[in-house]
């Protein structure tokens, strides 16, 4: 006990130490570059403070604010997510994006009660898209019902509509994560008469055999994967030595990366990935962090990662909050906003093409509107494909519309469970 | 000089087998505790209570309760990861369906029920010792962790398997949930810490802890001398478990809010508990408090000096933190392998004859 007393007085030093803060934008990351998801991790973070820094640079911050990004390491741990937002909180952090499902969950209701918002962009707790329900929680531009919805649309439109009687698994991080779509599924399959069958992968997914054995004993004629960090190089590996058929092989879009396929070289040509913005560095905005990131030896860990999957990612989601922080700023009045404002922006932010074309990046993601009854966005998202001869992921379809035929009567169930569950009253959307 | 049982007289055998037989011990554990209900309370925030103190006063209970497994009786056991999920879930189970008990009967009962489970997984242990009641016990953790993923009436149906704890209250008082005032949260905790502490003590030095000990030095001795084997170890699995139980239900609904079996009870919960007691000191409670201190307070300090106070990148932070960690782990076992708690004793017992060593 006196150890601790030594401790706790050691650490209260440290703490003061840091310095006090100016007025600004703070956006916190917590991020992962170490444990077995770093690699997914790590480009995601860069791309995230990379456009906040050239945001810095080049126009001096948001309507004139410095933005300053707090990074915290989770390890995609949520004991020390805990401890990151704790940490974090009191800086006047506007919005949370912790990159994993557990720590998403558990900071909706802490989040919520603090009053900070919450931006899980593509992962998370897919019903957070009902905004009666969850009002600091934000989901936009996608989902994962959403996303399995998609890759169901793929397979019908390759098959021209009629998938009865096929056989479909899920092969699924068995975690919150990997559960995620597995009801949505379960519907479709019920809707459109495939046979799903359901495969986990324990964490981190180093061993998969006796799944791909399973794979290769029932034959299904496509795979949907729903894997994170390591466990989609093996899964790719494992179905390139059971010689399954690439093209049929679709990953969710956190599957979907370089580090994913590369370490499969040739044998990965062909496999599938859904993506909810674009792939490539062929964008003006690259221009620009190049010059003011990059070569000005600000960018973030190794600054190797610009132009990946990843990266793009944290680029679109530092994109999307800055948009909204702009809206918010716009909405107060104020220059420097609150987290409650930043709620406000979100609520309110409307991406259109032109925005994105002058942001430098036309095209770059589906355009959307945010309302006060839906977070989630439209949920569109379109396939890209693996050419391991170029070493680069091609868009090979639009953005596909979600069946929220399905979808919806799904996430009004689990949000009404969740608001009974705690107590919430749904508000009331003017 | 001032650290001495001269002139310190005992004049009945309560004073003189009481746990803390020198007076300076016995008031810098008053202090202690004055300081930890009385004071800590009205100063804590949230960073506090929830990144330094609830997580060790819950890593605490569960160090006791495998201490008194491993350290007092010898059973060397790799299921505490597990045994904390039937804790955490079973306190899920009763709060959502009994939402109108209160929730310290929700974890006494969930304590209860894990010591049920644990006796189970314990009989194994009256037919083999050591390494293989380990692989045994590490059998018991991959079990349940399995058994909480596949079967959904656990986690009540949920799309996701995670289970989340509503808000509960204690006198009024939000003990659980996202509204839980710091100071709530750090208070359930401890008491629960200091009553389970003082139980463990005084059961480690009663009987039962001497039928534990003596099975523990040798079984075959144990059984000569009239300890019989079947109930001293299937009570130190009772007992144990329900420590760790309690440790689980508190870490699930008081800490984190929300779980998922894999993540939050996976086997390295079960390694991370071993290590603190192996740290700490086998056959301590002070160990299993130092044990805590170490494997939960140190990364947290590390950090806040490396990122907070010198500004280093956050992942070179992270991975110097690892193997900062692990080296002294070693450096530890080298120098002291019954853990802090020897080095505390050492320090007393020269205390002791300090400033005559001879």
């Amino acid at each position: 006990m006196k150890m601790k007393v030594k401790i706790a007085a050691a650490a209260l030093t440290a703490v003061m130490a840091a310095g006090p803060a100016l007025a600004e934008l703070v956006f916190p990351s917590l991020s992962y570059r170490t444990g077995p998801y770093a690699a997914g991790g790590a480009p995601f973070a860069d791309g995230y403070t990379d456009y906040f820094t050239l945001l810095n640079e080049r126009d001096g911050g948001i309507g004139g604010v410095k933005t300053r990004v707090v990074e915290c390491e989770t390890g995609y741990n949520t004991e020390k997510g805990v401890e990151c937002y704790e940490a974090t909180k009191g800086e006047g952090s506007l919005v949370y994006q912790p990159l994993s499902t557990g720590i998403t969950y558990q900071l909706i209701p802490k989040a919520s009660a603090d009053g900070i918002p919450l931006h899980t962009m593509g992962y998370g707790r897919t019903s957070a898209a009902d905004g009666t329900v969850f009002k600091w929680a934000f989901n936009y531009p996608a989902n994962y019902w959403q996303g399995a919805s998609v890759a169901i649309n793929h397979i019908l439109d390759i098959n021209g509509g009629d998938i009865k009687g096929k056989k479909i698994a899920l092969l699924y991080h068995n975690s919150a994560y990997g559960k995620e779509p597995i009801r949505t599924l379960e519907g479709l399959s019920k809707k459109h008469g495939f046979e799903l069958s359901l495969i986990p992968v324990d964490h981190p997914g180093q061993e998969q055999k006796s799944q791909w054995l399973q794979i290769r004993r029932e034959k299904p004629d496509y795979v949907l994967m729903w894997g994170w960090g390591v466990m989609n190089q093996v899964a790719i590996q494992e179905a390139a030595n059971i010689r399954f058929p690439m093209e049929n092989f679709i990953g969710i879009w956190w599957s979907g990366s370089e580090n994913d396929v590369l370490p499969a070289g040739a044998a990965a040509n062909g496999y599938k990935a859904l993506n909810f913005h674009n792939v490539g560095s062929d964008y003006p905005i690259f221009d620009d962090i190049r010059k003011y990131v990059v070569d000005a030896g600000k960018a973030a860990g190794s600054g190797d990662n610009v132009g990946t999957v990843l990266y793009n990612r944290g680029l679109y989601a530092a994109m999307l909050a800055a948009e909204a922080a702009r809206k918010a700023q716009e909405l107060s009045g104020k220059k420097d906003i609150t987290p409650a404002d930043m709620r406000d922006g979100m609520e309110a932010l409307e991406i259109t093409e032109a925005r994105m074309a002058e942001l430098g990046m036309p095209n770059f993601g589906p355009a959307f509107k945010v309302t006060c009854e839906n977070h989630g966005g439209p949920g569109k998202a379109a396939v890209q494909q693996w050419d391991a001869e170029a070493k680069q992921w091609k868009m090979i379809s639009d953005f596909y519309e979600p069946d929220m035929e399905v979808i919806q009567p799904l996430i009004k169930a689990d949000a009404e469970a969740y608001a009974k569950e705690n107590d919430i009253t749904p508000r009331e959307c003017k | 000089m001032f650290y001495r049982e001269a002139g310190d007289f005992k004049t009945s055998y309560i004073e003189d087998s009481q746990t803390f037989p020198i007076r300076l011990d016995r008031w810098g554990y008053y202090t202690i505790i004055f300081i930890a209900f009385a004071v800590i309370p009205f100063f804590i925030n949230d960073y506090w209570a929830n990144a330094v103190f609830v997580p060790f006063l819950i890593y605490s209970i569960a160090a006791i309760g495998l201490n008194i497994l491993t350290g007092y009786a010898g059973q060397v056991s790799l299921g505490t990861g597990g045994f904390m999920a039937v804790g955490a879930f079973a306190c899920y189970k009763l709060m959502t369906a009994f939402p109108e008990i209160n929730i310290i009967f929700h974890i006494l009962i969930s304590g209860g029920i894990t010591a049920a489970v644990g006796m189970a997984f314990g009989l194994p242990s009256l037919r083999i010792k050591g390494f293989y009641l380990a692989v045994a016990t590490l059998a018991a953790q991959f079990f349940l962790v399995w058994l909480f993923n596949k079967v959904p009436w656990f986690y009540n149906y949920s799309a996701s398997g995670q289970i989340s704890a509503p808000e509960r209250t204690v006198f009024g008082i939000a003990v659980t949930g996202p509204h839980t005032e710091a100071w709530a949260k750090y208070m359930i905790s401890l008491v629960f810490v200091f009553v389970l502490a003082w139980v463990a003590r005084n059961l480690t030095r009663g009987t039962v802890g001497r039928k534990w000990m003596a099975i523990r030095d040798m079984d075959i001795a144990a059984e000569i001398i009239g300890v019989n084997p079947l109930p001293a170890k299937l009570s130190a699995f009772a007992v144990s478990s329900f420590f760790v139980g309690i440790a689980g239900a508190l870490f699930f609904a008081v800490y984190l809010g929300a779980a998922e079996v894999g993540e939050a009870f996976g086997p390295q919960k079960s390694f991370l508990v071993l290590f603190m007691i192996i740290i700490g000191g086998l056959g301590s409670i002070f160990g299993s408090f130092a044990g805590a201190a170490f494997m939960v307070l140190l990364p947290v300090l590390l950090k806040n000096v490396l990122v907070g106070g010198l500004g280093w990148p956050t992942d070179l932070a992270a991975q110097f933190e690892i193997m900062l960690v692990g080296a002294l782990i070693i450096i530890f076992l080298i120098a002291e392998p019954h853990g802090i708690a020897q080095l505390w004793r050492i320090a007393k017992e020269k205390l002791r004859l300090w400033p005559f060593p001879h």
